[in-house]
């Protein structure tokens, strides 16, 4: 068998400060912790060859059924933590060692935690999906416990006294009543292996014998260590995947078709053979890359390469003007529903008052501050990827599968980088990396420009809604009709060989694209009459788009949920109620619940974030003001899985200039057990203010040729200016059975992001009386809509 | 190529380089310092920010022959070992979250208040306007600050 490929100094010396040294590797294998994956995937990738998937490589999987892949506890009596997930930005590595060292009764100071390397770590899949802290974090906090009890036992052993008489603080094991009988966890196993082995059907049911500890016996948790990674963030001295230099490695830059649709008819190397570090055009189907030895070199010739390309006999976009119109006439390509309750057909005849109201969602950009990139070294017939890809497991087999090769000769080695939020779980350079570095020979680095990340990275999907509500003679709202449009045809998924742009732009194509979804509404409201549709419409451009959709932080939950608390507010106006208090009618009116209790729990989120925020009492709109600057406030409300949030926006709107400034944010949150309350606080701001930019600035502009948002012009987002004057946070915790010894721990990385857009709009209405059913609420379209109200 | 000497935290460097090279290549691939970043290449998202003879400068747009005077990339702020006042307040806010801008939101923060150290709130929401983040930072980045500002840190 090939040896592992060196990971070069620099890079080993940065794993080796965060505890993954490269000794890590030979740990594992001389444990008999690497299991041989049998079979090749399905997709056999456009590169496959002869080569058994089942022939040994130098990168098995991490066995999860054995307790040493997830711990190591070390001679100085210190332990690292070896998990399965990587972190976004949201300080999830401090939540997972504070969860960890608690269960195994160990300072949080003397443990570290490795996330996210495919050859050392087991595969928890990742990020995404806000679960690290609801799913994942339970085989942590049980293998955890699990190495505990080991060695509590194994100090009964030496002791020759029952594990009951026994107490262990801080990694120290003490006799009670004999305070000269006492051994740390480092003498007892440190550098050694545990050998003990794991049960459970799946990765996320991993556990030992020993239970986890009962919350009120958790003192690590509810805490707020500091991000451990924070200062080297701030000083410099962090090496991010960006920052990777590999002996010999060469740079490379894309050639994107100039329009959709595009096809490559011929390149003219001569166009950039004489320019200095030339060494390569690599092509295949539609993709075109130029490889330089440096990195200025690269960019430059990737400009100068003449490349021909035939246009399509048609344009093949619809254009961001017309998207919508688009939209309502297309023919949809799935449908969810309709689903009834109760009978609306019925209520809407007997209503005292209908409201109906179209809203509009435009595509949005991820647009990471920084564009995709990846270094991949193919040393040794391996391949080596340092990626900051969310679903670094998800990069490992996709690339194995696109490029033909064994999944045991590829890893990926995963290091920070600019905000994932979806991006990276269909991480594109990562596999041109590797494509290009087989193709040279050497270790390749891509990154792309930022006109070609702003137009071909992944989109949150645009949507169409069309409402109806019917209040009966008393203002309740007795009846809704849904009805939701997606353009979401063809959904890429996490880093599949056959749906990642290269694969795309090579010529593969899978049979079915992904069929899509759009959201229905998260609320715990009792509706009696209620009728739901969600459909997906394709566009014409199904392949090699750069209007593809990817999942953007909480993927569907912003569209729906400023369309369906939008409406609440309309409802709330029409029935002249106060938009808090008809909310927690429709929340109190209801008798059902499920195991969450999410209907008492956003009851108390929304009553927490009024109270925080000063809420008075009235009906929306306020009347409206006679200066310049109008005030309002806005209120909406929403769950996502578990976890349920509220927020509340005050807005100032400018009415010469149409500018709106969110200038207070108020949320109460319940996301059940908090971890490391201080992280989680940032979290929910970055979330909301995720939205609060949503809200204001994005919007993917294209015409019926190309995507036009090509920079931070032409895709705005929120700035410092925009930056509100005050947020207050309440962390509800809203347990209603309180001092129960299991409430779980929910996530909490996407649900403020979920009702903030609406809350922004519901504050625009209230401060000047006129409903903006069309995001983003940018000043000139907030100015014609004033106008046009004569506001 | 010509041969270019660059005077970097303290230090001369002289390298063998096309003039019209933006500065930001340089200094991450030749001298090794990498906390200015590439985020757009266009000089409007601040990613690349370094302090040029105390000015806030984006090195992605900046050809290195123009360069004239010392140049601090965030490697450089610390002294002694001891963290600038702006980076521990960054810590103490506990500002990033990924923290791939925070490079240009600091030295930003830096030329702003040694030019002003006691920028009214305006004053700071102004002078940092255009250095963009996409975790959308900006509250915490105000507050560290204004911690440093009225001298808290």
């Amino acid at each position: 068998m090939t040896p592992a490929t060196t990971i070069p100094a620099a890079i080993a010396e940065l794993l080796e400060r965060h505890g993954q040294t490269t000794s890590r590797r030979e740990f594992l294998r001389t444990s008999g912790m690497l299991v041989v994956s049998a079979g090749a995937a399905a997709f056999a990738g456009p590169f496959a060859t002869s080569v058994s998937a089942q022939a040994a490589g130098p990168y098995p999987d991490p066995n999860f059924r054995q307790l040493d892949s997830w711990i190591v506890i070390h001679q100085d009596n210190t332990a690292t933590f070896y998990v399965g997930k990587t972190d976004c930005g949201q300080g999830t590595g401090t939540a997972f060692r504070q969860m960890m060292a608690d269960e195994l009764d160990i300072a949080y100071a003397s443990t570290t935690c490795v996330m996210g390397s495919t050859d050392v770590t087991v595969d928890q899949g990742g990020s995404g999906g806000s679960d690290a802290i609801q799913t994942d974090g339970w085989p942590m906090r049980r293998v955890a416990a699990e190495a505990r009890r080991v060695l509590l036992e194994m100090a009964s052993s030496r002791f020759g006294v029952p594990a009951s008489a026994l107490a262990v603080s801080n990694a120290v094991i003490t006799v009670a009543g004999d305070s000269a009988k006492r051994v740390t966890y480092g003498e007892l196993i440190g550098g050694r292996r545990f050998n003990v082995a794991l049960t459970g059907a799946n990765i996320d049911a991993t556990t030992g014998v020993a239970k986890v500890k009962p919350v009120q016996d958790l003192k690590i948790v509810g805490q707020s260590p500091q991000r451990y990674d924070i200062p080297a963030k701030v000083d410099g001295s962090l090496k991010w995947a960006v920052d990777v230099k590999l002996p010999g490695m060469v740079h490379a830059r894309n050639v994107k078709p100039p329009v959709a649709g595009a096809t490559l008819v011929s390149i003219d190397e001569s166009s950039v053979r004489g320019l200095p570090g030339f060494v390569k055009v690599v092509s295949k189907g539609n993709y075109v890359a130029v490889v330089c030895e440096r990195e200025e070199q690269a960019i430059a010739a990737s400009r100068q390469l003449k490349v021909n390309w035939q246009k399509p006999a048609t344009p093949q976009l619809p254009g961001s003007d017309n998207l919508f119109t688009f939209m309502r006439n297309a023919k949809p390509s799935s449908s969810q529903g309709p689903t009834i309750v109760g009978n609306p057909d019925a209520a809407f005849s007997s209503a005292a008052k209908v409201v109906e109201a179209e809203y509009d969602f435009p595509f949005q950009g991820h647009t990471a501050i920084g564009p995709a990139h990846a270094t991949a070294d193919p040393s040794d017939g391996q391949m080596t990827i340092y990626s900051n890809d969310m679903k670094s497991y998800g990069m490992r087999n996709g690339v194995a599968t696109f490029l033909g090769m064994p999944r045991e000769q590829v890893r990926v080695v995963w290091m920070e980088g600019p905000q994932g939020y979806g991006r990276t779980a269909a991480d594109d350079a990562g596999f041109e990396a590797a494509y290009l570095a087989r193709e040279i020979g050497r270790p390749v680095r891509v990154q792309w420009m930022r006109n070609e990340e702003t137009a071909w990275d992944t989109k949150g999907p645009a949507f169409t809604f069309k409402m109806r509500g019917a209040l009966d003679a008393q203002g309740n709202l007795v009846a809704l009709d849904y009805q939701a449009r997606s353009a979401d045809y063809c959904h890429l998924g996490y880093n599949e060989a056959d749906t990642v742009l290269i694969s795309q732009l090579m010529g593969t194509r899978r049979a079915t694209p992904a069929a899509g979804s759009a959201a229905t509404p998260s609320n715990m409201y009792a509706i009696p009459h209620t009728r739901t549709v969600a459909e997906v419409v394709p566009l014409p451009l199904v392949w090699e788009t750069p209007i593809r959709t990817g999942n953007l932080r909480d993927p569907n939950g912003p569209q729906s949920t400023f369309a369906a608390e939008s409406f609440i507010d309309e409802m709330a106006a029409a029935a002249k109620a106060d938009a808090v208090e008809f909310r927690l009618r429709l929340l109190t009116a209801g008798t059902s619940d499920d195991s969450g209790f999410k209907r008492a729990r956003s009851i108390a989120a929304i009553k927490a974030a009024a109270q925080a925020f000063g809420w008075d009492t009235r009906p929306s709109p306020r009347p409206v003001g006679n200066g310049p600057v109008l005030t309002g406030r806005g209120i909406a409300y929403t769950f996502r899985s578990q976890t349920v949030v509220a927020v509340i926006a005050e807005v100032e709107v400018n009415r010469e200039t149409g500018r709106v400034w969110v200038k207070r944010l108020a949320c109460g949150h319940d996301c059940g057990l908090v971890i490391n309350p201080e992280g989680l606080r940032r979290t929910i701001e970055g979330g909301m203010l995720h939205s609060v930019s949503r809200a204001l600035h994005e919007e993917v502009a294209f015409d019926t040729e190309k995507v036009t948002s090509v920079d931070w012009n032409t895709h705005p987002t929120l700035t410092h200016a925009d930056a509100p004057e005050r947020i207050d946070i309440v962390l509800v915790n809203g347990d209603p059975n309180p001092n129960r010894p299991d409430l779980p721990h929910y996530g909490a990385g996407e649900t403020s992001c979920k009702p903030t857009i609406a809350a922004v709009a519901n504050a625009v209405f209230d401060a000047t009386g006129v409903r903006l059913r069309r995001v983003p609420l940018r000043n000139a379209r907030v100015l014609a809509a004033l106008k046009a109200a004569r506001v | 190529m010509s041969n270019i000497t660059l005077r970097v935290n303290g230090r001369a460097h002289t390298v063998d380089v096309e003039p019209s090279t933006p500065l930001l290549y340089i200094l991450r691939n030749d001298l090794g310092l990498q906390g200015p970043r590439f985020g757009c290449g266009l000089g409007q998202c601040g990613a690349c920010t370094v302090i040029i003879n105390g000015a806030a400068v984006r090195s992605c747009v900046t050809p290195t022959s123009s360069v004239r005077g010392e140049i601090t990339t965030l490697e450089g702020l610390s002294k002694d070992g001891v963290l600038h006042p702006l980076q521990q307040a960054w810590i103490d806010e506990q500002v990033p979250q990924c923290g791939f801008c925070q490079n240009g939101q600091i030295m930003t923060a830096k030329a702003m208040l040694d030019r002003n150290p006691h920028p009214t709130d305006t004053q700071i929401r102004e002078g940092m306007a255009r250095t963009l983040c996409r975790c959308m930072t900006y509250y915490r980045i105000q507050a560290a600050i204004r911690r440093v500002a009225k001298g808290v840190a």
